[in-house]
């Protein structure tokens, strides 16, 4: 079947089988590796899009519930110049094996969009979705403390 | 790509059904081989692990007025079963009338999970069992359980049942706050008591029949009433409930005018232990009153040997739960209680 989704902006097709997924469909027919592909059951956010502005797990939307919708990808961030997020990432050494961390961009991405200023706790629960395999949580955490502040001030 | 090192879902047919009536219609005569789909969140990891034999998807989403959330606590709420866990965890009226509710939706799994999650497909959490959440090539190692695939309950191999374990952490809410679930199916609708949607079996627990679709969830009004819910699970991140407790509280003039509450994952269903919290009406709880109670109330909770950690400890948890749940409603510190003293820590 035919699956029409507005995908970082632009309307793209895919002809995919009813049982694949979203990620699958971001992979295997668009051409979007940012999304990773770990456990596929929604555990470990690896896989994290907006679907129509939500955060989900693209492992668990079936290609054809995106029919019709929008979708962005960490590949919409940082296209042009890296986003604070991202520089965060980098400074903080809040990337290790790096498979998580497009997960991690957009959770983040997503939570400061919401809350500029986000305790330890808001903090630790937006990303609880998130895991990181290496164990570098604390250098994460550090990421966002920075990200948060350079959104805050942009000129620190 | 190896489909048993890859998880895929099998071949299926998608169905966006436009109408509930055209959703039941599908469901109800497709031989069983349908299967309705909300947020998808606790169904297409099941069926990636072929935990389910599906031929046709029919999602639900997108019906008009699927995740709507309406009414106030003076007067009572409708909850859309297609409101997700997040919206009813943010809602200003249900975090001020119906705060257990809030706080059990907002502790089920992940912000992603809780996007996507519905409210109606949590109440309707396939039980789980340490031997049926697993791969199809788990299971087949191991030799297949009496609710997939098998016959004979791995957990206990005399029983001629299934003991796979309710984990709805808004299940157990619904039931202490005797609320209505709302079903529409061929025949019509009807309205069940949300402890009535409920068998205790672990394979055949609900009494929703297959062309019924939950569409609503109606709590009383709730003008002077405090609930709570805690729940313990093995990460503090996320996890499924291996203890839950709920307890409401209705109030009049100081005291105690009536108090129930109910358990997850203590047993194939939400476990009711009104009866054990009738000591209450007519006082004003105090902390030794409420420590005595709890302790008393574990008792119809049956913790086997097939979720998360010992069912030793999760018995004796149960108890603490339920006294910082019932602590939580009535205005004590939650985890100051005898109980919780009595833990090691």
């Amino acid at each position: 079947m035919v699956v029409r989704t507005r995908v970082n902006g632009e309307w793209r097709e895919a002809d995919v089988w009813p049982g694949a997924s979203l990620l699958t469909m971001l992979r295997d027919s668009l051409g979007l590796f940012g999304s990773k592909n770990a456990c596929e059951q929604g555990e470990c956010g690896s896989c994290s899009v907006w679907l129509d502005g939500k955060l989900v797990c693209s492992c668990l939307v079936l290609a054809p519930q995106a029919h019709e919708r929008e979708v962005r990808t960490v590949e919409s961030l940082g296209a042009a110049a890296m986003n604070p997020v991202q520089e965060a990432f980098i400074e903080a050494g809040a990337v290790q094996c790096g498979f998580c961390t497009p997960g991690f961009i957009v959770a983040v991405t997503d939570l400061l969009q919401r809350d500029p200023a986000p305790n330890e706790i808001s903090v630790r629960e937006a990303l609880s979705g998130n895991l990181c395999r290496c164990t570098g949580y604390q250098k994460i955490l550090d990421a966002v403390a920075l990200a948060a502040r350079r959104i805050r001030e942009p000129s620190t | 790509m190896d489909p048993i090192l890859v998880l895929r879902l099998p071949r299926l047919r998608y169905v966006q059904a436009r109408t509930v009536e055209e959703a039941a219609a599908i469901v109800g005569s497709d031989g069983g081989r349908a299967m309705l789909i909300a947020g998808g969140t606790d169904l297409l990891p099941n069926l990636k692990r072929r935990q389910f034999d599906v031929a046709t998807l029919v999602s639900l989403r997108g019906i008009p007025g699927w995740d709507a959330i309406t009414g106030d606590p003076q007067a009572g709420m409708s909850l859309s079963a297609g409101a997700t866990l997040d919206q009813v965890a943010r809602h200003p009226a249900v975090l001020s009338g119906y705060r257990a509710l809030a706080q059990a939706a907002g502790l089920v799994s992940t912000p992603q999970i809780r996007y996507m999650g519905t409210l109606g497909g949590n109440l309707m959490v396939d039980p789980r069992c340490n031997y049926y959440n697993q791969t199809f090539a788990w299971r087949k190692a191991v030799g297949f359980c009496l609710k997939k695939d098998g016959d004979i309950c791995l957990v206990a191999r005399s029983s001629p049942r299934c003991w796979a374990v309710s984990s709805s952490d808004t299940a157990p809410v619904a039931v202490a706050f005797a609320a209505s679930v709302v079903l529409q199916g061929m025949a019509g609708t009807r309205r069940v008591r949300a402890a009535e949607l409920y068998r205790d079996d672990g394979i055949d627990y609900t009494t929703r029949k297959r062309d019924e679709v939950i569409t609503s969830v109606e709590f009383p009004a709730a003008r002077t009433t405090t609930s709570a819910y805690w729940k313990l699970r093995r990460r503090g991140s996320f996890d499924f409930p291996i203890v839950g407790a709920a307890v409401v509280i209705w109030w009049e003039d100081g005291v105690v005018r009536d108090a129930r509450g109910a358990l997850s994952a203590v047993g194939s269903h939400p476990v009711d232990i009104s009866s054990y919290l009738s000591s209450l009406r007519g006082v004003h709880p105090d902390e030794r009153l409420i420590a005595e109670l709890a302790a008393a109330a574990d008792k119809p909770a049956r913790p086997l040997d097939n979720t998360d950690l010992s069912h030793y400890w999760r018995k004796r948890m149960t108890r603490v739960f339920i006294e910082r749940a019932l602590r939580d409603a009535a205005g004590l510190d939650p985890q100051a209680g005898l109980l919780t003293a009595q833990l090691k820590s």
